[in-house]
């Protein structure tokens, strides 16, 4: 991943957030991500964010759970080990169907799950770098990510013009990091503070 | 049109709904024709099964409705204040289709064809230990009182509900104050409604209409089961509806954020049903008790498994499949179709929970499916009087009950 150069405003108002988020989109700037306490309905469309894959991970997750258990339980109960229960068939499928159940949502869940940690970086002793520590308290944070072409000076005075304040500019690393950002102030060599 | 606060039906809808009552009326009476007017009572359990899957499937279709406005009221909901006028509108057809049920219902309890009603008939009760234990329960009078009370209330405390909507109409209520005591005011019917709904349709009523028809055998599961079918049909209706008027120019307010939640409870309600309809069969499949395996054995192997599995597939594989991706449940194409699909599966629903036993020749003990054309001719003329009577309560009142005080919710709804 690596460091990366950010502009960082806060916001305290939801009805200031949303027309900044639009003004920046379209000043062609590129909003690195929009940090908030709580979920904000909406949001994700102003920031033009495209739809998780979650939700698809999750019916392969359940098909896989699905297939699991059919199989399974038809090769031990049929070929390997026949037992009679009551006089039923050795295939009773509707036997079956409570635990199948149990194992689609079993594996949909279990790998939903991990999906999710994937797709957010998160895993134990693995520890995220902030852009600044109050996003999960009372305020929104928009980090802007400076490209080649970005005039830093511009982003800060552009960001103070729609509404954000204590604008700063940053080094973050947003990948996975084993350090801590509020101990180290040096990372990889370069300086997480900007003057 | 500058105006689209009021429905006004297009041309040809009325036309359409009226030419539906006659396929209706003509099926009826070439049923009637047919089977009907014979001297054999067992033809004649034809004729008036097929009215009665009809009457009942649709009459309990139309009350959810109410029963969707009544849960989300209960919920204090505002999501739906968007289109809550459409299924008012449906639940609107509840004392029209009751009456017609209601005669139906009654008709059948007290002729003196007991092939329907087993249990009607007190000579073959007398000998019938079973049906004599069942006596307290299974009786004429407490049939037909049932019946009509359960009709009346549906009706007037619909009636009331829809009252309390439409009175907001004319007159805001300017205070906070007001507006608390409306809505306290709104949820003490809405918990009537929902009291009465949970004595009938949840319990009693269910395993009088419909049950009673294989009056043997029971299951404590069978009006739940019947609900599910009955909630997720009718949140069909709605969908359509709603799909129609937004076709129209209506319900500017409405947009695909409503449909969505609409879908998601086709969607979630099919899932219900399933594993209702699931609890039921397998419980009896590992038991395996002649006197429960009654049931299933026409059903799920005998004569009527095409219909059967047919069921199945449309209300539970089909739904799963096709409403389970966001996409689809936005798409009003999608929705639409689902919600016909979803409407014809628990009707055939109904088809295969009526008549396998009317159909079950006394003398020969042989089951045969009746030709389902002249039922789908039956349900035709129901949908015709719901296209009807919806239609007309549509245009009584504006579409939007904008006074409300939850209607920003509904306006600002997103999922």
């Amino acid at each position: 991943m690596g460091v990366k150069k950010f502009v960082v405003g806060n916001f305290y108002d939801e009805n200031v957030l949303f027309p900044a988020v639009k003004k920046v989109r379209r000043a062609g700037y590129k909003i690195h991500d929009v940090f908030t306490p709580f979920p904000i309905h909406g949001l994700d469309k102003a920031m033009g964010l495209k739809d998780t894959s979650l939700h698809v991970a999750g019916f392969i997750y359940g098909i896989t759970g699905t297939t699991t258990a059919v199989s399974f339980i038809t090769w031990a109960l049929t070929i390997d080990w026949q037992v009679n229960f009551g006089g039923k068939p050795f295939f009773s499928l509707p036997a079956w169907i409570p635990i199948t159940f149990e194992l689609t949502v079993l594996f949909a869940a279990v790998g939903m799950v991990l999906t999710f940690c994937w797709l957010c970086q998160l895993a134990p002793f693995i520890k995220k770098d902030h852009f600044n520590p109050r996003s999960t308290d009372d305020t929104f944070v928009m980090a802007i990510e400076c490209t080649d072409k970005t005039n830093e000076a511009d982003a800060v005075a552009f960001l103070n013009s729609v509404g954000a304040t204590e604008v700063s500019v940053q080094y973050r690393e947003t990948g996975w990091w084993l350090g801590r950002y509020d101990q180290d102030t040096v990372k990889y060599g370069k300086k997480i503070e900007a003057a | 049109m500058a105006n689209r606060e009021n429905f006004v039906a297009p041309k040809r809808y009325n036309t359409i709904a009226i030419a539906l009552i006659a396929i209706g009326i003509l099926s009826t009476i070439t049923l009637y024709i047919t089977a009907g007017s014979k001297d054999d009572p067992h033809q004649q359990a034809r004729f008036w099964g097929s009215l009665l899957q009809n009457s009942v499937y649709f009459l309990l279709v139309v009350n959810a409705a109410m029963f969707f406005i009544c849960a989300t009221t209960l919920a204090w909901g505002g999501w739906q204040m968007a289109f809550r006028r459409v299924p008012e509108a449906i639940s609107a057809c509840v004392p029209v289709v009751g009456v017609i049920a209601g005669a139906i219902l009654l008709s059948i309890c007290f002729s003196s064809n007991h092939e329907i009603y087993h249990w009607t008939d007190s000579a073959h009760v007398a000998h019938d230990p079973t049906l004599d234990h069942k006596k307290g329960f299974l009786n004429k009078g407490f049939f037909a009182t049932v019946t009509v009370l359960t009709i009346v209330l549906w009706s007037l405390l619909g009636w009331k509900m829809r009252k309390l909507s439409r009175s907001l109409d004319e007159n805001p209520i300017p205070t906070v104050e007001g507006r608390k005591k409306y809505m306290w005011n709104n949820t003490i019917w809405a918990a009537l409604f929902m009291i009465v709904f949970a004595l009938t349709v949840m319990s009693s009523i269910p395993w009088l209409w419909l049950m009673s028809i294989d009056a043997h055998w029971y299951s404590t599961m069978y009006s739940w089961y019947t609900f599910a079918s009955t909630f997720v049909a009718g949140m069909a209706l709605i969908a359509l509806f709603v799909v129609f008027l937004k076709n129209n120019g209506y319900l500017e307010h409405t947009n695909t954020e409503h449909l969505h939640d609409i879908g998601k409870f086709m969607f979630a309600f099919s899932i219900f049903w399933t594993y209702l309809w699931f609890s039921q069969f397998m419980l009896i499949w590992y038991a395996n008790i002649p006197e429960e395996t009654v049931y299933f054995k026409p059903r799920a192997q005998g004569e009527f498994s095409g219909v059967f599995w047919l069921m199945f597939i449309i209300n539970f594989i089909a739904p799963i499949l096709i409403l389970m991706s966001r996409d689809s449940k936005r798409n009003y194409a999608v929705i639409s179709i689902m919600a016909v699909l979803i409407l014809f599966g628990h009707w055939l629903d109904f088809f295969q929970m009526v008549f396998p036993s009317p159909m079950t020749d006394p003398k020969t003990g042989v089951t045969h499916v009746p030709n389902i054309l002249y039922d789908l001719g039956i349900a035709l003329g129901f949908v015709g009087v719901i296209m009807f009577a919806t239609g007309r309560a549509l245009s009584k009142a504006p579409l939007v009950a904008k006074n409300h005080p939850f209607m920003k919710e509904s306006l600002i709804h997103h999922t």
